[in-house]
């Protein structure tokens, strides 16, 4: 829709007869167009808003593109801004494959930018032709989103499991009816809200959710990741602090994919794809792999096929016994990768020592005990071979994988 | 047989063997791995153990010497050669066993302090040496320092006995420490 011509807006209190412009709703024309929202009738206006139009105007004016193509259609300023911070996140060398991955640009037009310029340079063309393709704020979030599925090692997941009621059927999943139903339950409680969908391998959803308030628009830097397995109540969540809005988005999930309810796991880890292994169950799959011809007793001995033969070791045995253990507990497999164990401990304190001050406490002691590695669960597999701990190592610390949780309570039983 | 005994077998021909117990057994098997680079007239073998006893069922040659590595960074390293200790025959202690303090560089992850192991070497009239196996330098120097030691306690160095060597590398500072 384009503007219909009107005489200055502002014309000093006089009750002339303007042509009203039809009063452009936002939410009734095409999201690409560029609307300004002056719906006015020259004797309502007050000051500010007056003042408030004059900027609206001049930005009309002021605009790159404004210059170049008068009166047409145009990118919002914060969409522009939006695909710039957007763009200038990803690294040179992942530039080309995300933008193909993104496939809102073609070939052609990829091939009229000059991708060995400088950084700055190259996304100021990349957006000057998002503009000219009239790239909408829905194609910046799926590049938003695109971003984040190559470095979803940059957030911090956490893991929710939904659950029905029992005996309850279960319909065929239908991703539109989940996708269109998730959308609308979170743009009738918030009217300010982005929702973007991609789809991925596996019958999985990667979602980006951009919170508003009632009166202010979305906030396009501090989005939400939610990654959904439709075949499994497992849905994973990356939110950037924003946790008041946290309950909505579980009960949009929850509906939109016909369950009853949803609850938060204690397994947190910036590693998805672990995750997920430690949740699907799929991390204890035993691959061939070239090194599987060496005899254990080599192999488990961590030595050289060329070994020394001065060299003896007299805790053979024992040593065996480890590694037999550890390969019990650990498997032969690489472990799912997490980065902390958290330990809550509210129990009493017990000591071997007669009546300390405090064995004599009724309250528990109350004690946080956290494990961080860049790899726990490799590091704890080492533990015992290297002659750090004792094999068997604690439960507590062996049955993570298995019980998929890093976060634990203890107390007393 | 639970306690090692310097004497109770005979010496195999131009062999020297050293015994290195520790519970960190990647560094003593790098150390091992350098000792046995070193040139040495004599045959070495290098017997490593977690700790003392030492399975009895073995086959094994006379120890010249005994090396006790200890881990600064763990509580557990220093725990398990105390209790290793106890396997030990006192006659060794005349210049045949030596206190090996690693981990002495990273400051920040030591958990025994150094005067601790200063004691335990004090008390058991041993000489103690710092090196930190993860380096490699000093790793190979301290390799050469342990051939040499060994060759010493094995006879192989005319005129010169592992007891002369003790008093040799016993150490004069520190003299309030005389004094427990």
């Amino acid at each position: 829709m384009r503007h219909s011509a009107w005489t200055s807006p502002f014309p000093g209190g006089k009750s002339e007869s303007t042509e009203l412009p039809q009063s452009l709703n936002r939410s009734q024309t095409d999201k690409r167009d560029f609307v300004a929202e002056i719906s006015c009738t020259p004797a309502i206006f007050s000051a500010k808003e007056r003042e408030a139009g004059a900027r609206r105007v001049s930005l009309l004016s002021l605009s790159p593109r404004g210059l170049l193509c008068r009166g047409s259609q145009e990118m919002d300023e914060t969409v522009a801004e939006f695909f710039r911070r957007t763009i200038l996140k990803i690294p040179i060398t992942e530039m080309m494959t995300v933008l193909k991955a993104w496939d809102f640009l073609s070939e052609n037009h990829l091939q009229t930018v000059n991708f060995r310029q400088r950084k700055e340079s190259l996304v100021q063309d990349l957006v000057l032709l998002c503009e000219e393709k009239r790239a909408s704020l829905n194609d910046a979030a799926l590049l938003d989103i695109i971003y984040t599925q190559f470095h979803r090692h940059q957030k911090v997941w956490d893991v929710f499991q939904m659950s029905r009621r029992p005996g309850e059927d279960i319909d065929l999943f239908d991703m539109e009816q989940f996708k269109s139903s998730f959308k609308k339950i979170l743009q009738r409680a918030l009217k300010n809200v982005t929702v973007s969908f991609r789809d991925t391998e596996e019958n999985a959803v990667w979602i980006r959710i951009a919170w508003g308030t009632q009166y202010r628009k979305p906030n396009q830097y501090k989005p939400v990741y939610v990654v959904y397995y439709s075949q499994t109540p497992y849905a994973f969540v990356a939110s950037s602090l924003l946790k008041s809005n946290l309950p909505l988005l579980g009960q949009a999930l929850t509906v939109a994919s016909k369950h009853h309810q949803i609850v938060k796991m204690d397994l947190r880890s910036r590693y998805l794809d672990s995750l997920k292994a430690i949740v699907f169950k799929q991390y204890n799959q035993n691959f061939e792999t070239h090194n599987s011809t060496t005899p254990l007793q080599e192999r488990s001995l961590g030595l050289d096929i060329n070994m020394d033969s001065r060299i003896i070791h007299e805790n053979r045995v024992e040593k065996e016994r480890i590694q037999r253990v550890t390969q019990e507990i650990f498997g032969d497999y690489p472990q799912p990768r997490l980065e902390f164990a958290q330990y809550k401990l509210e129990t009493k304190f017990k000591s071997d020592l007669n009546r300390g001050i405090l064995a004599e406490r009724e309250e528990p002691l109350r004690c946080l005990v956290k494990f961080s590695s860049p790899h726990l669960l490799e590091a704890l597999k080492s533990l015992a071979p290297a002659g750090i701990a004792d094999a068997p190592l604690s439960p507590l610390l062996t049955c993570i994988p298995n019980k998929g949780m890093n976060y634990f309570k203890i107390r007393d039983k | 047989m639970s306690v090692l005994r310097p004497l109770d077998k005979l010496p195999g021909l131009n062999t020297a063997t050293i015994l290195l117990v520790g519970t960190d057994d990647v560094l003593l098997q790098q150390l091992a791995g350098s000792m046995l680079k070193e040139d040495c007239a004599s045959e070495l073998k290098v017997h490593l153990a977690k700790s003392l006893p030492l399975p009895s069922n073995v086959n094994r040659p006379r120890i010249d010497l005994i090396v006790f590595v200890v881990n600064l960074h763990s509580q557990h390293s220093l725990r398990n050669v105390e209790e290793s200790l106890h396997h030990v025959d006192a006659s060794f202690f005349l210049g045949k066993v030596s206190f090996l303090a690693t981990g002495a560089g990273q400051e920040s992850h030591c958990s025994v302090h150094r005067n601790t192991v200063v004691k335990l070497a004090h008390t058991y009239r041993s000489p103690l040496l710092f090196c930190d196996l993860e380096v490699e330098g000093f790793r190979t120097t301290m390799a050469q320092r342990l051939v040499r030691m060994l060759q010493i306690c094995a006879g192989h160095v005319p005129g010169v006995s592992a007891l002369n060597l003790l008093s040799l590398l016993r150490s004069t500072e520190n003299p309030s420490l005389e004094d427990l």
